[in-house]
């Protein structure tokens, strides 16, 4: 019994970090950057639910929407930017040590604008979940809902990718910029729309990162961002349904070990079974194995 | 003199003017508290800027946890001072503290080097994050004492060193090493830097440095030709380590309390040095110094704006990345300024990338 | 072109270097009419909610201390630095203040950084008040006190009241494996547990980079049947241990030390998931006296906040300097080594009042010398527990 509850757990934890992935692996996959920013704009979208959500005395349905829209607009700039100056650049690094510079940017206008003090946030999820065997298994409304709401992503976004032409337009470009641009394809066009994309998702993930974990902080991204980041690699990059697997494998993993091996030694746990899995499969649980050409 | 070597020593000159320099304004009195105190840690910035210019720059393989190696650098070495500081008198003890420590590193850069340089790009990344990740939390965990009984070691609490009164706990979990002998200076310092650049740019120059840039450049040819791509890399990787772990000497060394956590040794603090790698240009030795000194230094000469300070910073590293890399900003530059910015003055460098 | 460019190369860079240094010549020694005090603590990065409550604590009774006419008649000048919670960043926070001609530090802040700012105050032998700085080592040189407990203390302290209390007779502890302040005080606490009433039943850590998922820790505390969870953490993880225990329907008595004053004014915090909470603490912001109402009042004037423990012991602190400084009779002329000696000499014979304790008097140690006052929550608001 008390290993199902730590498995619901898992799944609990794991849920977050397959949401938050689902948008990392997005850009991923298509723009080819690491974009270390992605956890700071979950926060950005989580300070945004808060403070709509404070005016209007508790809406926040209107708060996520508000959030949505910004945050896919704070995507689409940044892009525009600071990234696409850096498309073709010499190193692929470059516009990684932007990332990191955006990073710490929106850290430190939220640190100047909020203060560094936690707040508290109040779950856009009013549900208390369901339960088994008379109340000792407990799933909670959160998870439940974060998971449908990933599932529901995962579902349409891979239709989204298999079915449109804009879809498919993202896919040519992340085989092969150039050649897109030979097709007719606008790749910048198709780059913003994967941000906004992703961005978009980062708010979402932000509204139930923070209902399921009600503290609120300038930090509060970079951490779970740095996890998901990990489930994502761990699914394999790319992947997004890998990013799904991964960020529940993540979560499970790490209530387990926490549980049954040492919780002062739960992250040196976890990164050793990511090197595991990788060194097992060099491209992550569902990554596609790339043949080199000479 | 090729024009090689006349760049190496460009670089010596660079270092060597930059210390006596200071050393006058030093001794004049002219140099400020604040600036005194910078100056060791701008020599340990530097030393493991170029460690990792080695790992990126020559070697091509992106590693976001070489502060890892460089607090196990710092960790074995603090704990030999520490041990030993009432037995070994201090110059024979640093000596030996930056051989343990320089050891230790390359050590575990070997071992470590062994699964991570099966990988490749992206994935190697995440594993030397993970790699780094781990060392920081398994030496938080980590107990040792002495006694008059020898040695006692636990990965679970002080209690459970079952320590005699007399006995001195040296690491001490999350507390880490205290009271470590403040045996660094700016010489000191500046020594390790220079040996560090004449073993890697020498390393660059030799016939093993053409082996592993071949490998960067293009692994499958170079394996063709017959070039032993394992082996290369690990020595390039256990150089860059152990020169990592030297650092972590000096670091160790300068401040009295050290502690295993991810202000100084976790992924972040990887990335900002590979902001100075980036910044000072890949592959460019001469640059990555540089850039770490600018770089350290420009947080603290921000000083007087207060909260504003990481704030302008950021601001800051995203326009230097832009004016420094974008191809349009590069091409109009050599428009109009004909081919010369401020890094490539600085490092004496003519193209994008080394 | 190839060779002016390197020579214009090293030129460039060398000016670029001396320009650089040019802009920070020393300056050492301002006027001599008034004491300059200096303070230190993260103001950046995920600490910043304590070092910004010691800067404006401090800032607050150094303006009051101003309008009422100064320190022997000389004003105080404060001047604040961040240290981003690193020691190295700290060493450097407090070579600036020095620059700027500090005669006394309050700080730093944390523990980590105050121990390595004492190896260098201690050099330059200037007086160092730590406001919150707990561990042991923080004041093993004479030339450093600190206001708050040590952390062996209130492991200790709070070892003992639950004993003596009869609050438990199983123990669960969860505390932090990447902080030198809860690691120090948890020590202490198994430590103090050999032969008390009750057995500690479960000891979960957990560390910054992995502080929002508790669910493994409270789940084998409720497992082992411990009716009392000791906290030795700051209240912004303890929110996140609260809300949680909550919603697993898990309710034993939480039991914390002074990093938990501060959890009932975490913005937007459903104060009743506190409700029960214990906490060791030598200050209380809704206790009625005087004193304490009125600088409640003037920090959510200046600053929006109610202030938490960090900003009483910073207040606190340069009341006490400010008292030591008074028995010493040193003026602002004496070199920063006399003002040290001489107010490290007072220290000792001094009782200052203040909001953490209305009688605190100093061993030679450094440490302070007062009842810790143990509190639990009702109804949302503090009220001793006696």
């Amino acid at each position: 019994m008390s290993f199902l509850t730590y498995l619901i757990n898992g799944l609990s934890l794991g849920s977050i970090y397959a949401i938050i992935a689902l948008g990392y692996t997005m850009v991923y996959g298509i723009a080819k950057m690491l974009n270390f920013a992605h956890g700071d704009f979950i926060m950005v979208g989580c300070y945004i639910i808060f403070s709509v959500s404070a005016a209007l005395s508790g809406n926040s349905v209107v708060g996520i929407i508000v959030a949505i829209i910004l945050c896919t607009l704070l995507g689409v700039t940044t892009e525009f930017v600071a990234y696409r100056p850096l498309r073709g650049a010499a190193s692929p690094l470059a516009v990684l040590i932007t990332a990191i510079g955006v990073s710490y940017l929106l850290e430190n206008i939220a640190l100047l604008i909020y203060g560094a003090d936690i707040k508290s946030f109040t779950s856009v999820i009013n549900w208390e979940g369901v339960s088994f065997a008379g109340g000792q298994l407990k799933i909670q409304g959160v998870t439940i809902v974060t998971i449908l709401v990933s599932v529901v992503i995962l579902i349409v976004l891979q239709l989204f990718i298999n079915k449109t032409k804009q879809g498919q337009a993202m896919l040519a470009a992340s085989e092969d910029k150039a050649a897109a641009a030979l097709m007719g394809i606008d790749v910048n066009k198709t780059i913003a729309l994967t941000f906004a994309i992703g961005s978009a998702l980062a708010a979402v993930a932000g509204a139930l990162l923070c209902s399921a974990y009600p503290s609120l902080s300038p930090y509060t991204g970079a951490m779970p961002g740095i996890k998901a980041f990990v489930a994502a690699v761990l699914g394999g990059i790319g992947s997004i349904p890998g990013a799904m697997i991964g960020g529940l494998v993540l979560g499970i993993v790490e209530i387990l070990s926490k549980t049954y091996i040492s919780s002062q030694l739960s992250d040196a746990i976890v990164f050793g079974i990511l090197v595991i899995v990788l060194l097992v499969k060099p491209t992550g649980i569902l990554g596609k194995k790339v043949q080199e050409k000479v | 003199m090729s024009k090689t070597q006349k760049s190496n020593f460009i670089t010596y000159g660079i270092v060597i003017a930059a210390y006596i320099i200071l050393e006058v304004l030093m001794l004049t009195g002219n140099l400020s508290s604040h600036l005194k105190g910078l100056l060791v840690p701008m020599t340990y910035y530097a030393v493991i800027a170029v460690a990792l210019n080695l790992c990126v720059g020559i070697l091509g393989e992106l590693s976001i946890g070489h502060c890892g190696f460089m607090c196990l650098g710092a960790f074995s070495s603090a704990f030999f001072s520490r041990a030993t500081e009432q037995i070994i008198p201090t110059v024979p003890r640093f000596l030996m503290a930056f051989i343990i420590g320089i050891a230790v590193a390359a050590l575990f850069g070997f071992l470590i080097g062994i699964p991570v340089l099966r990988l490749k790009g992206d994935y190697l990344a995440i594993v030397t994050l993970a790699f780094g990740e781990i060392i920081k939390n398994v030496i938080n965990s980590f107990y040792i004492g002495i006694d008059s009984k020898g040695l006692h070691f636990t990965m679970k609490s002080a209690m459970d060193l079952n320590m005699e009164k007399d006995g001195d706990i040296i690491i001490n979990g999350a507390m880490g090493i205290t009271g470590t002998p403040h045996n660094a200076n700016f010489t000191i310092g500046i020594v390790v830097l220079l040996i560090s650049l004449f073993i890697v740019q020498n390393l660059v120059n030799s016939r093993d440095g053409r082996a592993i840039m071949a490998i960067r450049d293009n692994y499958i040819a170079a394996e063709a030709t017959g070039i032993n791509v394992t082996g290369y890399k690990m020595m390039a990787f256990t150089i860059s380590a152990a020169i990592a772990g030297a650092a972590g000497v000096l670091f160790s060394h300068n401040i009295t309390t050290l502690t295993a956590s991810s202000q100084y040794f976790g992924y972040n603090a990887s990335i900002m040095i590979l902001v100075y790698v980036v910044l000072g240009g890949i592959g460019n030795i001469r640059g990555s110094v540089i850039a770490a000194c600018i770089l350290y230094m420009l947080p603290e000469m921000l000083r007087g704006l207060n909260t504003y300070r990481m704030l302008i910073y950021s601001i800051v590293l995203i326009i230097m990345m832009i004016v420094n890399w974008s191809p349009k900003v590069i091409a109009w530059r050599k428009k109009t300024f004909g081919g010369l910015n401020l890094i490539s003055i600085l490092t004496g460098k003519k193209k994008g990338v080394a | 072109m190839k060779k002016t460019g390197k020579i214009f190369s090293v030129v460039m860079a060398s000016a670029l270097a001396v320009s650089m240094l040019a802009g920070c010549g020393a300056s050492q020694q301002g006027g001599s009419d008034t004491f300059k005090i200096g303070a230190i603590g993260p103001l950046t990065g995920g600490a910043a909610a304590y070092g910004n409550a010691v800067v404006n604590g401090a800032q607050i009774a150094v303006d009051e201390i101003n309008e009422a006419g100064g320190i022997n008649g000389y004003k105080i000048e404060y001047k604040t630095e961040d240290d981003e919670l690193n020691a190295e960043k700290s060493v450097n926070a407090y070579n600036t203040l020095k620059d700027w001609g500090m005669q006394l530090l309050v700080g730093s802040t944390t523990s980590a950084c105050s121990i390595a700012v004492s190896e260098n105050t201690k050099n330059d032998n200037m007086f160092q008040l730590t406001p919150s700085g707990s561990a042991e080592e923080c004041v093993k040189y004479d030339n450093v006190f600190r206001v708050c407990f040590s952390d062996p203390n209130q492991g200790i302290a709070s070892a003992q009241y639950i004993n003596d209390h009869n609050l438990a007779t199983k123990v669960g502890i969860i505390y932090d494996n990447s902080d030198v302040y809860s690691s120090g005080i948890y020590q202490k606490f198994v430590e103090e547990s050999e032969g008390k009433n009750y057995e500690v039943v479960s000891a979960e850590a957990y560390t910054q980079d992995n502080n929002t998922d508790f669910s493994v820790q409270l789940q084998k505390a409720k497992d082992a049947g411990a009716d009392l969870v000791f906290l030795p953490i700051y209240y912004s993880d303890a929110s996140l241990i609260l809300t949680q225990a909550n919603t697993m329907g898990y309710a034993p008595t939480f039991f914390g030390v002074d990093g938990m004053d501060g959890i009932l004014t975490v913005e937007n915090f459903d104060t009743s998931l506190a409700e029960g909470l214990m906490l060791l603490t030598p200050f209380a912001a809704d206790a009625t006296d005087e004193l304490t109402v009125n600088f409640v009042k003037k920090y959510n004037e200046k600053y929006g906040e109610t202030p938490n423990q960090f900003a009483a012991d910073a207040y606190d602190a340069v009341y006490i300097i400010k008292a030591a400084i008074e028995k010493a009779g040193v003026t602002p002329a004496s070199s920063v080594s006399e003002i040290c000696d001489a107010v490290k000499g007072a220290m000792v014979q001094i009782e200052a009042s203040g909001l953490t304790s209305s009688k605190m008097t100093w061993s030679a140690s450094g440490e302070p010398n007062k009842e810790p006052k143990a509190v639990v929550i009702q109804n949302g608001v503090y009220v001793s527990a006696e």
